[in-house]
């Protein structure tokens, strides 16, 4: 029943993006858009939520769409009832703020057709049921997603990230296409039913295992396949940057988890080397990255790039545990990463949201040019603060709790056998505690640079609060960052199914828990109280405000900033985003960015200003991107000659390749 | 569980008590090796009565942010240092937090004093942020990296178990912890802005951090900033005394006389850790702000180190 509402939905989402082509223009068209794609969300979110906590049984429903032969498969289990709910909870938010922000498109005809259309390739991803299905929402959800990142095409930027956005996403889908094809064998099993019954060659295994790395985790956003990524979330509308960053990279993680625990068979040890070296490399690239970074939202999707690699350390640990046996403790770090999963889901869609705040109260993305928003968008900076604090993983919020249970998981690692596990999983935990603090140092900059200080420039200062609608949606994706932190357990126990039917076995059920704290494993071992840590705080808090006020002086008078007697009145004074960075930089970036800084400093007398010129240079794109065009430019370069050649040519070489194929038919063993 | 409820009220208040009293001693015995008079034992409290008595000034450009966070510092600060076993384990809440949320709750603290710093929009305030979070992004990590030894040593991340499990002589000499000593007190220097990552006596050096973010706060705000920072010392203290020195430490349900003689110890290992630190920091010069990172980043593979022994065996 529940898989009929959802095929439903996303019907139904196709149609709104037809009447959408009708309505181009008008205000109806905007809030009959978004206010259908909100109530749709809502109903997903219900029927996906009821599939999941009262664990209804696996649905199946084939139609006749798609290749003949096999029609389209479609299937709502407990891992793709998760799914929907991360991706449905994402498409409400993201549809309710967009009632408002939407009022500030410039090019509606270009966003409105097509955010539907992103939806409902989300949505039928995550419940496809076969190759074919699958690599058809997968194709789909990616071009329309293109299509969004390049609304605003007038940009230079974003031509180019719509270009290599679009590289990528193909690339990608080759690699699944590759991955499914070697999957479903040479009788073309392309159900997946069939492909869980069967069985791979093991020679095929570290082929189908790369290349489903490749495939996903180009979406996901895995260094160093994230190069598209900081250049295309942050170019489409906020809304949808929300939805790229919070809900598609999740897509791609379900793609992950769907092919490598449930289609791929029996996990070795290695699987797990493979993931957590890719995962703990991209946890602190990506933070790195983002912390080099003064445009706000670009900032925003490299730090995505690390809360991906949090997730990949869950995956892989999970792997490694399951692949001895250690069913509880793969239980344990496959919680975490879905856990992390809807956290990141939660906390970066309010991050993207406040960004588009800032984005059209200032039209400025740039932090440099931004400050002391606090003063004119409270609501704003109080909702972006919530999520700065969650995203850093501190307590009492929902961040925190996703990457407590993983390094629960990391800890109960000397347990596994494998020499190369004992010694790389060390390792990636001090890659994971390090990314955490630089992920705190990255969102007091974001926040700090954007939000407090002295406004730097005349758009900052005349700033305004953003409307109703974006802030409901704020509000309610930053209550549930708090809900999320402080009742964990009741989010562990909807996630018990999912990793019961995915690695076979699930943490044990923290209802039963006195005062609704967690304990992943014994309570002898370790336990967290969220709701007790965050009441304490707020205790002490208030008892210490009365104490201050009932026996303290309460005046207060206002002054000039104190600043060691000097305060300039000038705003170009204050630390930039830029500044901020530099001590980090000169720690990390000198040996990953190659950073360099030059002080131009002009002779006495000279007039011209001292200029500092810093120097970043992007080593994957350099090392990795840069050959590789090189080497396709030279290649078409050469091949352009073919272009020009006479008919007589062309035809010699239709015969000479079908002569070529006929030969390799005949001596085909 | 009326005791360990009255326990744990005891030591929420002896923490609470006796933080200023820590940092004025270390202040006194500095001066006493300095061959200076130095200031009274109950200075510290002086200094935060008189603050809490004068006006508040606050610069034009504070936010309500700025008003909010001393409170909130203050409370992270507190659960925290309330959640540390000083003079008996087994406390009522120990269970609502392991070491892992300690140290993340002093994080919230520092992330909150950071933008604290960034609010008004001065110059010390950005340069004192932006390098408490450098020297953060190293120690934190460090930080987890002992507790991971520490959990792989006894079992557990909980502070209590760590301690009942190395106070039973179980665990005897091992060479990890050994590492993990070392690293937890180069974190602890650098957490607490000590010489020579950073002076607390200073105010007016471009080297200084703490003292930088805190620049412009003034009166109760500043009494409260100052009290944290005082917490936040005694709180490493009491880490390093209840791991490293767990002799005296009272049981869980002990009676009267052992509770005494817990209190009794802890004030004696707090007047040991507390003396140390005066004779370290009046041996040492400070350093330059990118010597620390070189600093910190020996305690990290110290830490790294110790759990790589761990994971290999854990007799290590």
């Amino acid at each position: 029943m529940t898989l009929v509402v959802v095929l439903a939905i996303a019907a139904a989402l196709l149609i709104v993006s037809a009447l959408s082509l009708a309505l181009l223009g008008t205000a109806l068209g905007r809030i009959l858009v978004y206010g259908i794609s909100l109530t749709l969300a809502g109903i997903g979110l219900a029927a996906a939520l009821g599939a999941l906590i009262g664990q209804v049984p696996t649905e199946t429903l084939t139609l006749p769409l798609g290749l003949p032969w096999i029609g389209a498969h479609f299937r709502l289990d407990a891992l793709s009832a998760f799914f929907l709910v991360v991706v449905n909870l994402g498409g409400g938010a993201a549809s309710l703020y967009a009632l408002g922000f939407g009022r500030h498109e410039t090019a509606p005809q270009r966003v409105l057709p097509f955010y539907p259309l992103f939806l409902a390739g989300m949505t039928l991803v995550v419940i496809a049921d076969d190759a074919f299905t699958f690599l058809f929402s997968w194709e789909f959800m990616s071009l329309s997603s293109w299509a969004l990142v390049m609304a605003h095409d007038h940009v230079r930027e974003n031509l180019r990230a719509g270009y290599v956005y679009l590289v990528m996403a193909s690339f990608g889908t080759l690699a699944l296409l590759i991955a499914f094809g070697l999957l479903a064998g040479p009788d073309g099993a392309y159900a997946f039913d069939a492909i869980r019954n069967s069985q791979v060659a093991p020679g095929l295994v570290p082929l189908v295992l790369i290349l489903v790395l490749i495939g996903s985790g180009s979406k996901a956003g895995l260094v160093p396949l994230h190069a598209w990524l900081p250049l295309a979330h942050p170019a489409a509308p906020s809304h949808v940057s929300g939805l790229l960053s919070g809900v598609m990279t999740k897509v791609a993680v379900y793609a992950f988890a769907r092919i490598v625990f449930d289609l791929l068979g029996d996990p070795a040890w290695w699987w797990s080397m493979v993931v957590l070296a890719l995962a703990g490399i991209t946890c602190v690239m990506g933070v790195l990255y983002a912390l080099m970074q003064h445009d706000l939202k670009r900032l925003l999707a490299y730090h995505t790039v690390e809360n991906i690699g949090i997730i990949f350390i869950g995956l892989g640990l999970a792997l490694g545990f399951q692949a001895y046996g250690l069913g509880w403790a793969a239980a344990l770090a496959f919680t975490a990463a879905l856990l992390h999963v809807l956290n990141h889901s939660l906390f970066k869609h309010l991050l993207f949201l406040g960004s588009g705040a800032v984005l059209t109260a200032t039209g400025e993305r740039n932090m440099e040019h931004l400050g002391g928003l606090i003063h004119r968008m409270p609501l704003t900076a109080f909702t972006f603060l919530v999520g700065c604090v969650a995203i850093s993983a501190l307590p009492p919020l929902n961040g925190f709790v996703s990457e407590w249970l993983t390094f629960q998981a990391i800890l109960q690692s000397p347990q596994l056998p494998s020499w190369g596990l004992k010694f790389l999983i060390p390792a990636v935990g001090s890659l994971l505690a390090l990314s955490a603090a630089l992920a705190a140092a990255c969102f007091v900059k974001a926040f700090g640079i954007t939000f407090l200080g002295r406004p730097r420039t005349e758009a900052a200062r005349r700033a305004h609060e953003t409307d109703a609608f974006s802030l409901t949606s704020m509000f309610t994706l930053a209550t549930l960052c708090l809900i999320a932190g402080i009742l964990p357990g009741y989010f562990i126990d909807a996630l018990a199914p999912v990793a019961k039917s995915m690695v076979g076995e699930s943490m044990p059920l923290q209802h039963g828990v006195p005062f609704l704290s967690i304990v992943p494993i014994a309570e002898g071992r370790s336990s967290y109280n969220g709701l007790l840590v965050f009441l304490f705080m707020v205790v002490s808090g208030v008892a210490a405000a009365i104490v201050i006020h009932r026996f303290a002086s309460d005046r207060i008078r206002r002054g000039p900033a104190w600043d060691c007697g000097y305060p300039d009145p000038s705003t170009q004074t204050q630390y930039t985003s830029s500044s901020f960075a530099q001590p980090i930089r000169r720690v990390f970036g000198t040996l990953v960015f190659r950073a360099s800084e030059q002080v131009d400093m002009p002779p006495p007398g000279d007039q011209r200003p001292a200029r500092l010129v810093v120097r970043l240079t992007d080593t994957i794109w350099d090392a990795l991107y840069e050959p590789i065009a090189v080497v396709v430019g030279t290649i078409a370069d050469r091949l352009n000659r073919l272009q020009y050649l006479s008919i007589r040519h062309y035809l010699g070489f239709v015969f000479v390749s079908l002569v070529g194929l006929l030969l390799v038919l005949a001596i085909w063993p | 569980m009326t005791t360990t409820l009255a326990v744990q009220a005891a030591q929420m208040l002896l923490v609470l008590g006796l933080a200023p009293l820590l940092v004025g001693f270390v202040r006194k015995v500095k001066a006493r090796l300095l061959r200076r008079q130095g200031p009274p034992l109950i200075q510290p409290y002086r200094d935060l009565i008189r603050l809490l008595r004068k006006d508040l000034v606050l610069a034009t450009s504070a936010s309500w942010l700025f008003r909010a966070i001393p409170y909130l510092i203050f409370a992270a600060t507190w659960v925290a240092a309330a959640l540390v076993p000083t003079f008996a384990t087994g406390l009522m809440f120990s269970w609502s937090a392991d070491l892992i949320v300690i140290i993340a709750l002093l994080g919230l603290a520092r992330f909150f004093l950071a933008l604290a710093g960034l609010d008004v929009g001065t110059s010390f305030g950005g340069i004192g942020s932006s390098r408490e979070v450098m020297i953060a992004s190293l120690a934190e990590p460090a930080m987890l990296m002992i507790v991971f030894t520490l959990a792989l040593a006894a079992g557990s991340t909980q502070l209590s178990t760590m301690a009942e499990y190395l106070a039973s002589g179980e665990a005897g000499l091992r060479f990890s912890l050994g590492l993990a000593l070392i690293a937890l007190i180069i974190v602890a220097i650098a957490e607490n802005a000590r010489i020579p990552v950073d002076n607390p006596a200073t105010h007016l050096e471009l080297t200084m951090v703490h003292e930088a973010m805190v620049l412009e706060y003034s009166g109760r705000h500043l009494a409260l900033i100052d009290l944290s920072a005082e917490l936040k010392l005694l709180l490493y203290v009491s880490l390093i005394a209840c791991l490293f020195m767990p002799w005296g430490i009272a049981a869980p349900d002990a009676g009267l006389e052992a509770l005494l003689i817990g209190v009794i110890a802890y004030i004696a290992k707090l007047t040991a850790v507390g003396f140390l630190l005066a004779v370290f920091e009046t041996s040492i010069a400070k350093m330059r702000v990118f010597r620390v990172p070189e600093f910190l980043g020996v305690a990290l593979m110290l830490a790294l180190l110790a759990t790589l022994l761990l994971f290999v065996s854990r007799s290590l």
